[in-house]
C-alpha cells in the first residue's frame, strides 16, 4: 500500500475528486500556477486548467463568498484559506451565510462546498500562522468541522466533505503536513462525517483528542505503558457533530477522561466533549474529567522556546496521564 | 426511498387522534400537500397533507384506531435515493470496535519541513524525549497530602450493586483511594453470592424466580388495574352454629374436614353466577364475560403465595367443594400442583381470616376482575331489631372485603354482589341441608 504524507494525500484526492466530479472547482489565493503555499494543489491547474482552478485576490470574504454562489448554482467548490489565521474576514460567509443556506431556503437550495483551513502550530509560525481557529465553526449549527490527524483520514474526509450536500469546514492541521506519513489505500473511500476511532485500544484511561495531539497523545500511551498504565486514545477525527456515542462508550469503559488539545481550553472542543461525559457517564467515572491545554494567552509564541512551553508536548500529556491513573 | 408518514402534532394541549377514513390506498401514488387521511381530534377534524410526492406502501394506524401524536402511521415509497450526507466508510472494511494499523495512523518523519511556508524550519521535536519536569509532576507528589478521601460515582455505584462495604476495602489509589478497580477486585473476590451484608448490616436477599415472579405479577396487576375496593361485614352466626352441630359427621361421610372456605365457596361462586361482570377480565379494551367459574383460593405455600384453581365451582356442591379443595391445598403446600390446578382461574377468593385478619385491600389478580377476601370470624356485640324492639346481642361477624376493576365494575354492582353473598352466607343456618 502506498505511503503518503498528509499534505500528499490531501493533494492526491482533490485530484480524484475533480477527475470523478467535473463540478468540483478549487480556489484560493495561490492554488493556481504557485500550487498552493503548501503545495496541497501542486501541478492541478495544469491538468484541470484555470477554468476548474482559480487563483482568487487576497480577500477571504471573496473567497467563501464566491464559493458559496458556484455552490448554490451546481458547482461543488473547494474553497483554500490559506492559513486559518486568515479566516476571518470570512466569518460572515461561512457562519452567517453557508451555514444558513439549506434552512434559508426551506431546503430548496444547499451549499455543497468544503473549505480547507490549515491551522494549528507548533511550527515557529507566531502570532499569524498558528492559531487554532476551530470553536467557531464548530459552535455552528448548519457547519460540519472535520480534522483528520492522518493521511488515511486525511484522503477519507476529505472525499466525504466534497461529496457532501452541505458546507463542511476541513482543518488539516499544518504541522502534520509533512511530519505524518502513513498507508493510503489508492482506491476510492469515504470516511463518514461525525464518527471517533479509537486508535489505541486501552483500559485504564480515555484520552480524547485531534489533529497534531492525536500524535503526541499515541507517544505518551506507549510511554504510559512501559510504566503499567493501559491508556485508550480516541480520534475524534469530527468536531461538528462530535460523536457522543464513541465518547460515552469510551469514558465509561475505562472509568477516567483526559481531553488533550492545542487550542486554549475555555470554551472549547474539550469543553464540550468534558460535558458529554459529564451528562452521559456520570455514574461510571472513577476520576475528575481532565483537560490538558496550552495557557489562556492570546497568541502562540513566537520564541521557540516559549513556543514549546505553549504546546502541550508528549511529556506534559504523560504527566497527566500518570497523574489521573494514579488517582 | 422509503418515507415514514408521522402524525402532526396539531395543537399544544392535543397529545392524541383518531384515524379517520384513508383517503388513498396502498399502492395509490399521491402528490405531496394532497390529502392523505382524515384525522379526528378533541379539539378539530382535518385531513393530514401527504408530507412527500410517492406511493403508499404501508398503512400503519388502522380507521378508528388512537394514535399518539408524532407516531408513525404510514409509510411511502418516494422513489429518490436517500442523499449521500453520510457516506459509510469503504474501504478497507473496519469494525467500530477495532483500531486502524499503526502503519495507517502513520509515523512521525525525522527532520521533516514544518515550516509554514516551506523550507525554514526542520522539527527536531522527536530527538528530545526527556521526560519533563513539568508543573503537573511536580504538583503531584504534593498532592497526596491534600487529596480527600471521597468515593468517586462508579465506586458508589459498583459497591451499592454488589453490596460491597467501601470502608472494609483497603484503597490502592492515590492517598489510599478506593478505586473502580479495587471494587472490582472485592467483587470478583467475594464471588456472586445470592445474600450479603452492608454496611450498616443490613442484609441483601435475591429474590427467588417464585418471589420474582410474584413481585412482577404484583406490580402489572397494580399499575394496569385501576382499583376500587368495597367491603360489608356479615352476620355468619348460622354458618358457626351449622359447622359445629355438623363438622364431625361431615368428615365421617365424606372423608374431609369441612371449614368455612368451601362454605362460604359455594356462596361465592353462585353470586359470581348471578353477578358475571364480577367473573370477567378487561382485554384489549373490552370487557370478556367468562363462562366458567373458576375461583382460585389464595394458598400460603412455604415459597410464597400461590393460587390453586377450584374450577367450575359454581356447579359444585358444598362437599364436592370440600373436597376439591382439600386435595388442591394439599398439592399446593406440597410443592406438587399441575399445571391444570394453577391455570384458568377467572376470579379469586382469599381466606385472610385465617391469619387473624379483619380487614383488607386485596391487589386483584391480574387478568380478572375482582378478588374477595373474607376475613377473621369474630363475636361482636350487634344491635339487631325484633317486633320493633331493639336489643344489643353477640352474634359471629365476618367482614368480607372486595377490590374490583373500576374499568369493568362500578360501586353498584359491586355493592349488589356483596350484598348477594351476604345473603347467601347468611341464610345458612344450624338446620340448613348443604349438599
Amino acid at each position: 500500500m502506498p505511503e503518503q504524507t498528509v499534505i500528499e494525500a490531501v493533494r492526491a484526492t482533490m485530484q480524484a475528486e475533480m477527475q470523478r466530479d467535473d463540478s468540483v472547482i478549487l480556489l484560493g489565493e495561490d492554488v493556481g500556477s504557485r500550487g498552493g503555499v503548501f503545495l496541497a494543489s501542486d501541478g492541478l491547474i495544469d491538468e484541470f486548467g484555470e477554468d476548474r482552478v482559480i487563483d482568487t485576490p487576497l480577500a477571504e470574504s471573496s473567497i467563501c463568498g464566491v464559493a458559496i454562489g458556484a455552490a448554490v448554482n451546481g458547482l461543488r467548490p473547494i474553497a483554500e484559506i490559506q492559513f486559518a489565521d486568515f479566516v476571518w474576514p470570512a466569518i460572515n460567509q461561512l457562519v452567517g451565510e453557508a451555514s444558513k443556506v439549506r434552512y434559508g431556503t426551506n431546503g430548496v437550495k444547499t451549499a455543497p462546498m468544503t473549505v480547507r483551513v490549515p491551522y494549528g502550530g507548533g511550527v515557529r509560525g507566531g502570532l499569524y500562522h498558528s492559531q487554532s481557529i476551530e470553536v467557531l465553526f464548530a459552535h455552528t449549527p448548519g457547519l460540519s468541522v472535520v480534522a483528520p490527524a492522518t493521511p488515511y483520514d486525511a484522503k477519507g474526509l476529505l472525499a466525504s466533505a466534497i461529496r457532501s450536500e452541505d458546507p463542511v469546514i476541513v482543518l488539516e492541521h499544518k504541522r502534520t503536513y509533512r511530519l505524518v506519513k502513513g498507508d493510503v489505500p489508492d482506491e476510492d473511500y469515504t470516511i463518514p462525517i461525525g464518527k471517533a476511532e479509537i486508535k489505541r485500544p486501552g483500559t485504564d484511561l480515555s484520552i480524547f483528542t485531534y489533529g497534531l495531539m492525536l500524535h503526541y497523545a499515541l507517544q505518551a500511551a506507549e510511554m504510559a505503558s512501559a510504566q503499567g498504565v493501559d491508556v485508550e486514545v480516541v480520534d475524534l477525527r469530527t468536531l461538528r457533530p462530535l460523536d457522543e456515542d464513541a465518547i460515552a462508550e469510551s469514558a465509561s469503559r475505562t472509568g477516567k477522561a483526559l481531553i488533550v488539545q492545542e487550542d486554549t481550553p475555555a470554551v472549547s472542543i474539550s469543553s464540550e466533549v468534558a460535558a458529554i461525559i459529564g451528562e452521559r457517564c456520570f455514574f461510571d467515572l472513577d476520576g475528575p474529567i481532565t483537560r490538558l491545554g496550552p495557557p489562556e494567552i492570546p497568541p502562540m509564541p513566537f520564541s521557540p522556546i516559549q513556543e514549546a512551553a505553549f504546546m502541550p508536548s508528549p511529556e506534559k500529556i504523560l504527566a497527566a496521564i500518570i497523574k489521573l491513573a494514579e488517582l | 426511498m422509503s418515507f415514514q408518514v408521522e402524525l402532526p402534532h396539531v395543537g399544544e394541549s392535543v397529545t392524541e387522534a383518531v384515524i379517520g377514513k384513508w383517503l388513498i390506498k396502498p399502492g395509490d401514488q399521491i402528490e405531496k400537500y394532497d390529502p392523505l387521511v382524515e384525522v379526528i381530534t378533541d379539539k378539530v377534524n382535518m385531513d393530514v397533507p401527504s408530507p412527500a410526492t410517492g406511493t403508499l406502501t404501508k398503512i400503519l394506524a388502522e380507521e378508528g384506531e388512537t394514535v399518539l401524536m408524532g407516531a408513525v402511521i404510514a409509510e411511502l415509497e418516494t422513489g429518490e435515493e436517500s442523499a449521500p450526507v453520510t457516506p459509510t466508510e469503504s474501504s478497507p472494511a473496519q469494525s467500530a470496535t477495532s483500531s486502524p494499523s499503526a502503519s495507517r495512523i502513520g509515523t512521525l518523519v525525522q527532520g521533516a519541513n514544518v515550516g509554514p511556508t516551506g523550507g525554514e524550519f526542520l522539527d527536531t521535536s522527536l530527538s528530545t524525549n526527556e521526560p519533563a519536569e513539568s508543573s503537573e509532576a511536580s504538583e503531584r507528589s504534593g498532592g497526596v497530602s491534600r487529596r480527600q478521601k471521597g468515593f468517586s460515582p462508579v465506586v458508589t455505584r459498583l459497591a451499592a450493586q454488589h453490596g460491597i462495604d467501601l470502608n472494609s476495602l483497603v484503597g490502592t489509589g492515590l492517598g489510599g483511594r478506593v478505586t473502580k478497580k479495587d471494587v472490582m477486585t472485592a467483587v470478583e473476590a467475594s464471588g456472586s453470592s445470592s445474600s450479603s451484608v452492608g454496611s450498616n448490616g443490613d442484609e441483601i436477599i435475591d429474590p427467588t424466580p417464585i418471589r420474582k415472579m410474584i413481585a412482577d405479577h404484583m406490580v402489572k396487576a397494580m399499575t394496569e388495574i385501576p382499583h376500587a375496593w368495597s367491603a360489608i361485614e356479615v352476620d355468619v352466626t348460622g354458618m358457626v352454629e351449622w359447622r359445629a352441630a355438623n363438622k364431625d359427621q361431615f368428615e365421617r361421610e365424606h372423608g374431609v374436614r369441612i371449614t368455612y372456605l368451601p362454605m362460604a365457596l359455594a356462596v361465592v361462586a353462585g353470586a359470581l353466577r348471578e353477578h358475571p361482570r364480577l367473573n370477567s377480565s378487561w382485554v384489549d379494551g373490552k370487557i370478556l364475560l367468562k363462562t366458567a367459574v373458576n375461583v382460585g383460593v389464595a394458598v400460603a405455600a412455604e415459597e410464597g403465595l400461590v393460587v390453586p384453581v377450584v374450577h367450575g365451582a359454581a356447579d359444585a356442591s358444598t362437599v364436592e367443594l370440600a373436597q376439591q379443595l382439600d386435595g388442591v391445598v394439599k398439592r399446593a403446600r406440597s410443592n406438587s400442583m399441575t399445571i391444570e390446578d394453577v391455570q384458568g382461574g377467572t376470579f379469586t377468593l382469599n381466606n385472610t381470616g385465617a391469619l387473624g385478619s379483619v380487614w383488607g385491600g386485596a391487589i386483584i389478580n391480574h387478568p380478572q376482575a375482582a378478588i374477595l377476601t373474607t376475613e377473621a370470624i369474630v363475636k361482636r356485640p350487634v344491635v339487631i331489631t325484633e317486633n320493633g324492639t331493639d336489643s344489643v346481642v353477640v352474634r359471629s361477624m365476618m367482614n368480607i372485603c372486595l377490590s374490583f376493576d373500576h374499568r369493568i365494575i362500578d360501586g353498584a354492582e359491586a355493592s349488589q354482589f356483596l350484598q348477594a353473598v351476604k345473603s347467601g352466607l347468611e341464610a345458612i343456618t344450624s338446620e340448613s341441608d348443604l349438599k
